[in-house]
């Protein structure tokens, strides 16, 4: 397969200092202080097609962002392989930096006290982009992400959401081959997280460019990343379909029917689990899924029956939550 | 206009739309920088008057002529600190730079630079006031004045290198103001900023000879207001050079191992 993104065995291990509460502990350390070894990332291995979007999950301090800032360039690795375009990121060249970008939801790239325009300005001589290929760009940008009126304002007085895709804007106008988002829509509201993930869709189908992409909303994710690659304690759990991640680490499909007399008692059909006034809930294994639906159909007067797999969030918990049973 | 100097352009204009925005500020923080050389001003007039007029052969309007360009030397050669670098370490600011195709100094350098535009601005009606109060005494050539506007960014580029190197300490430590005090001290001392070197004892005025602190301090400040003999200005300029080409060195030197210990925290 040709890869934009190839990662062999890539491990980051922090040194980080650490003592005991007190003064005491604190005086100790004055003379011998104690280190732990923090294994943010433990052997990591993926590649990324060229034009292929790929969500990259897993739990607070599993080593998603530390990943990111690696294959950046932003941190070196302590061991491992990585190829991103060709180049070695650690390395910081500038044909490797001019060519990607890294999207961070917390990090204020644009100047504070000017308008967004200048900041684009800014970044055009940054990247060397050639005057008619900047406007162009520009302007497209402005247009995709809805944000003609704000460029002109200083981005101080600009909402967070209205910032975030000044922010987008401001980092795509090299048309980078590689965007590391890393939670892009973290602090929007659903509407602007709605939009810039339709603008990233939209960017990776004109531009063909290879996404990782970072975010605690699934929402993104379902949006945005066929494949998934779920992380935890620095290594890759799973790595597929968003239909296959549901298929191994849920069993389980649950059926809601609403029936023409209410009242029935489904217990027998499979668990009975919350569902909307009026209707009922069962949760049954996948591969009888089928067979309870005719039976219900058979057996009740059936008005309404749906067939739904859980929601993704519970999905990638459940996948946590058995990280022994996933790993094998 | 592309490149290097393009993106000189482009930041400069930045760093002058921004500051602008804060004339006020910037107004006050200059008044406030004035206290210091007048402090040091009224000490040595006096002390001059007291000796009848001089002291070691340099009088009171010389004095004044010193400590009135060392306002504009002071805001030629205000660079970023290293109190700067422990936000950008500590906070992980650098990262946004770093993942840019440019060299994060050149950021700093041309935004400095813009800056000078909005403070020399600023400090035209400064300088006159003081020039109104204090009387200097000047002296100067063309070959003067065209040495000094040379020197000043001499002094600038000199300082912005060496305490670019002193910030990068952080890379390892970001507990290092101790070691910028001791830094700002020596500067204090053996640059031209407390005194002009020519009061300093012998021994100190050699060592300040050999060391770069003169060159972003005394040095541009007697082009314009001492008495330097032709070797001497030119002799300055290719100190400062050397210094340049020093601290470029050293930046280059620090920055590839320091960079690599970056840990992007907080961000």
């Amino acid at each position: 397969m040709e890869t934009a993104i190839r990662v062999r065995d890539l491990r980051k291990t922090f040194r980080v200092p650490e003592r005991d509460a007190g003064l005491a502990a604190s005086v100790r350390s004055l003379v011998r202080r104690r280190y732990r070894e923090v294994h943010a990332v433990a052997g990591v291995s993926v590649d990324v097609a060229p034009g292929e979007v790929v969500g990259f999950l897993g739990p607070n301090g599993a080593g998603k962002t530390t990943t990111l800032k690696m294959l950046s360039g932003l941190l070196v690795p302590t061991s491992g392989e990585v190829s991103v375009l060709g180049h070695e990121p650690s390395r910081r060249e500038k044909a490797y930096l001019g060519r990607m970008t890294l999207v961070m939801g917390n990090r204020n790239q644009l100047q504070w006290d000017i308008p967004a325009l200048d900041s684009f300005e800014l970044n055009r001589a940054v990247y060397r982009i050639p005057e008619a290929d900047f406007r162009r760009t520009r302007d497209e940008l402005v247009e995709l992400l809805e944000i003609g009126d704000l460029v002109r304002k200083p981005v101080r007085t600009l909402s967070l959401g209205e910032r975030m895709k000044a922010e987008v804007a401001a980092a795509l106008l090299h048309r980078p081959q590689v965007l590391f988002l890393d939670e892009p829509t973290i602090g929007l509201d659903i509407g602007a997280q709605k939009r810039l993930r339709g603008f990233v869709a939209e960017y990776n189908r004109r531009h063909g460019a290879a996404v990782l992409l970072t975010s605690h909303y699934m929402a993104d994710v379902q949006a945005l990343c066929p494949r998934v690659v779920v992380i935890d304690h620095g290594q890759v759990l799973f790595d597929g379909g968003l239909r296959e991640l549901t298929a191994r680490f849920s069993p389980h499909q649950t059926i809601t029917v609403q029936l023409a007399t209410p009242g029935a008692d489904l217990s027998g059909y499979g668990t009975v689990v919350p569902a909307d006034e009026g209707r009922v809930a069962v949760q049954v294994p996948k591969a009888q899924t089928s067979a309870v639906a005719a039976r219900l159909l058979a057996d009740h007067a059936v008005t309404d029956l749906t067939i739904e797999d859980p929601p993704i969030e519970d999905v990638i918990e459940q996948a946590f939550a058995d990280r022994s049973a996933v790993a094998s | 206009m592309n490149g290097l100097p393009g993106l000189y352009s482009v930041v400069g204009r930045t760093a002058v739309q921004t500051q602008f925005q804060y004339r006020t500020s910037n107004y006050l923080f200059m008044l406030g920088m004035v206290a210091e050389p007048v402090v040091y001003l009224v000490v040595w007039q006096t002390v001059a008057d007291a000796q009848g007029g001089a002291v070691q052969g340099i009088t009171a309007g010389d004095f004044a002529a010193y400590y009135i360009v060392w306002t504009l030397v002071r805001n030629m050669n205000i660079v970023f600190t290293p109190y700067g670098w422990e936000d950008r370490i500590r906070r992980g600011e650098l990262s946004g730079r770093l993942v840019q195709p440019v060299h994060p100094l050149h950021f700093d350098l041309a935004y400095f630079a813009g800056w000078k535009v909005v403070v020399v601005l600023l400090w035209v009606p400064i300088a006159a006031v003081l020039a109104l109060l204090f009387r200097p005494t000047f002296d100067v050539s063309p070959v003067e004045v065209l040495v000094f506007l040379v020197a000043i960014w001499g002094a600038y580029l000199i300082r912005s290198m060496l305490l670019w190197v002193l910030g990068m300490v952080t890379f390892w430590t970001t507990r290092v103001s101790a070691l910028y005090e001791l830094y700002f001290t020596a500067e204090l001392l053996l640059s031209g900023r407390l005194l002009p070197l020519a009061l300093l004892p012998a021994w100190a005025a050699t060592a300040a000879d050999w060391l770069p602190f003169r060159y972003t301090f005394g040095y541009p400040i007697e082009v314009l207001a001492g008495d330097l003999t032709t070797a001497q200005l030119w002799g300055g300029l290719a100190a400062q050079a050397a210094w340049v080409a020093i601290g470029a060195g050293l930046v280059a030197v620090v920055w590839r191992f320091g960079v690599r210990r970056y840990s992007a925290v907080g961000n």
